[in-house]
């Protein structure tokens, strides 16, 4: 039993996405507590679409691709927290018009320019191990690195907006930059976990490890903590079951954590579940047409 | 910002203030001095809770000026109902919001031995640990008001403290804010509560997009003021020298008093 768990650890590529899987689980429950808390779940999975047609085009043209679907992806990021945060129209008709074109944009490209990146393809929205090296690990580490460095440096401030943005602001706390802040980091994260996760489960890896710290703390710091340990078990016994099943590492890796979801209402009950109501609520903003930092 | 003269805070100049072309302040030409304690009523969207974000500096005027005086500390508390209860924060986590200028997460030896200070002033030292949800309506109004001071104001500015809670609970934020306000805090509080609360203030601003009147509740407090404000008829009783504002409305020919509880 135990040498059918070491097993795979004898592949360099196994050890690699391993590594991979963990530190994304971690990043993405890292992230994640900013994204339940601020509502942006759908953000979150809009945003992993629309870096799919980034991958696409940078695929194709052999740009490199953290530059190139990250760059599209922090646009894209800015776009969205505009439209949400300005409610110039309906956030959620926003994000799908952005997505969705962007989505369809990445499509159409694989279309027209043939299979020269199916298999790319097929681990971009599914999320696959082959192929993971050392430079991946690299990657996703500096991401995690510069997560962890935004969310300590700007803690205070981003707690404060995330909980209450107009008394953040009024209190001095410069709101767009921390949003744009927070929407870079996304960005960054989904970017090095697609990969692994693949396009059509990165926001379960992002919602799903917050909302189960939601239900065992009611402490902001304790619950970053148990949301990044929750992502990383869920990354690292997701991927080690992705192999022995045979089953792609993205809906492994959800999985297990829908599975310790269901374990932690087992044991907490309606009480933990009543603590996730309305978590992500967030109050009517002053129209962001007349805001300005206070002078 | 330009400063204000003497003991003002903030001085408003003529100020409009409008959302997406829509004036919400038309107008308004109001003072705010040191150690007073204002009321401000008016309908729903009448603007009061836009004229709170005029003196903090979230919204900017479209016509006019508002001065502060130098380097003024004001301090805002929303309106309970649009606080998020499910949101993780205990007592500790919230108050310490109000420093969120400091880098390090944790908090210092002298953040700790304020929010311990402020807490214990408020009553709620013991609470420090719980979640937010976990306290009682005039708890909670204590929390936010805990936070504001932390900043340590000239200025506290109130959006409907009083808004959704009991009778009980009323009393108790109104004899905190008399207490706050005695020690010399300037507190601008706004109220649909003109019975309960704007009554018992020292001084009041009626306000419907512009003021219609400002004063001692007994200058204000009258049905040419209030029905201006409110575009409905009241009438003002008096009773043991307190004006007592009351609903008049006409069924067929019955005209019925009755009190206007909000």
């Amino acid at each position: 039993m135990i040498d059918a768990f070491l097993r795979p650890f004898a592949f360099e590529f196994f050890r690699n996405g391993l590594a991979v899987a963990t530190l994304a689980g971690a990043l993405c429950g890292l992230v994640g507590v900013y994204v339940v808390l601020k509502g942006m779940s759908y953000i979150g999975h809009g945003l992993s679409h629309a870096i799919f047609g980034g991958f696409a085009a940078s695929t194709l043209l052999g740009v490199n691709f953290f530059l190139g679907a990250g760059a599209w992806g922090f646009v894209s990021a800015l776009m969205i927290s505009g439209v949400t945060r300005r409610r110039l129209i309906g956030a959620d008709a926003a994000i799908g018009v952005i997505t969705t074109a962007s989505f369809a944009l990445g499509l159409a490209l694989f279309a027209v320019f043939g299979s020269a990146g199916s298999g790319s393809f097929d681990a971009a929205l599914f999320g696959s191990i082959l192929g993971v090296g050392a430079h991946d690990v690299w990657a996703i580490g500096a991401v995690l690195l510069f997560a962890v460095a935004v969310i300590f440096l700007r803690y205070r401030a981003l707690l404060f907006t995330a909980f209450d943005p107009d008394v953040a602001a009024a209190s001095g706390v410069n709101i767009a930059r921390i949003d744009a802040l927070l929407m870079l980091v996304l960005a960054a994260s989904i970017l090095a976990t697609m990969q692994v996760v693949g396009v059509t489960l990165i926001a379960a890896t992002l919602v799903i490890p917050a909302t189960v710290a939601r239900m065992l703390t009611h402490s902001f710091s304790r619950m970053l903590v148990l949301a990044t340990g929750i992502g990383a078990v869920s990354g690292f016994v997701g991927m080690n079951l992705s192999y022995h099943l045979d089953v792609q590492s993205g809906p492994t890796i959800v999985l297990v954590g829908a599975a310790l979801f269901a374990f932690v209402f087992a044991i907490t009950g309606p009480r933990g579940l009543r603590r996730t109501e309305g978590l992500d609520e967030q109050p009517e903003p002053v129209p962001a047409v007349v805001r300005q930092a206070p002078p | 910002m330009t400063a204000t003269g003497g003991d003002e805070l903030v001085r408003f100049e003529r100020v409009t203030c409008a959302y997406g072309g829509r004036p919400v302040l038309v107008n308004v030409d109001l003072v705010v001095s040191a150690g007073q304690f204002t009321g401000v009523v008016g309908p729903s969207g009448s603007g009061k809770t836009t004229l709170l974000h005029a003196i903090t500096g979230s919204v900017r005027p479209v016509v006019g000026a508002i001065r502060r005086g130098p380097a003024l500390r004001v301090a805002y508390v929303p309106q309970v109902e649009t606080v998020n209860w499910s949101f993780p924060v205990t007592v500790g986590e919230c108050v310490l919001m109000a420093r969120s200028g400091r880098v390090w997460p944790w908090p210092s030896r002298a953040e700790r031995a304020d929010v311990a200070a402020v807490l214990a002033r408020l009553g709620i030292d013991r609470l420090r640990r719980r979640h937010i949800r976990e306290l009682s309506g005039g708890q909670q109004q204590r929390v936010f008001i805990a936070r504001a001071l932390l900043r340590r104001p000239q200025l506290l500015l109130l959006d409907e403290p009083t808004s959704g809670v009991d009778v009980k609970t009323r009393h108790e934020v109104l004899h905190l804010l008399d207490d706050l306000n005695a020690d010399g805090l300037a507190i601008l509080l706004t109220t649909h509560d003109l019975n309960g609360i704007a009554a018992h203030l020292p001084h009041l601003v009626c306000l419907n997009r512009e003021i219609i009147g400002a004063g001692a509740p007994h200058e204000v407090l009258t049905t040419e003021v209030l029905e201006r404000t409110y575009g409905a008829r009241m009438e003002v009783l008096e009773h043991g020298g307190m004006p007592v504002i009351v609903d008049r409305y006409t069924s067929g020919n019955v005209v019925t008093l009755r009190r206007a509880a909000r």
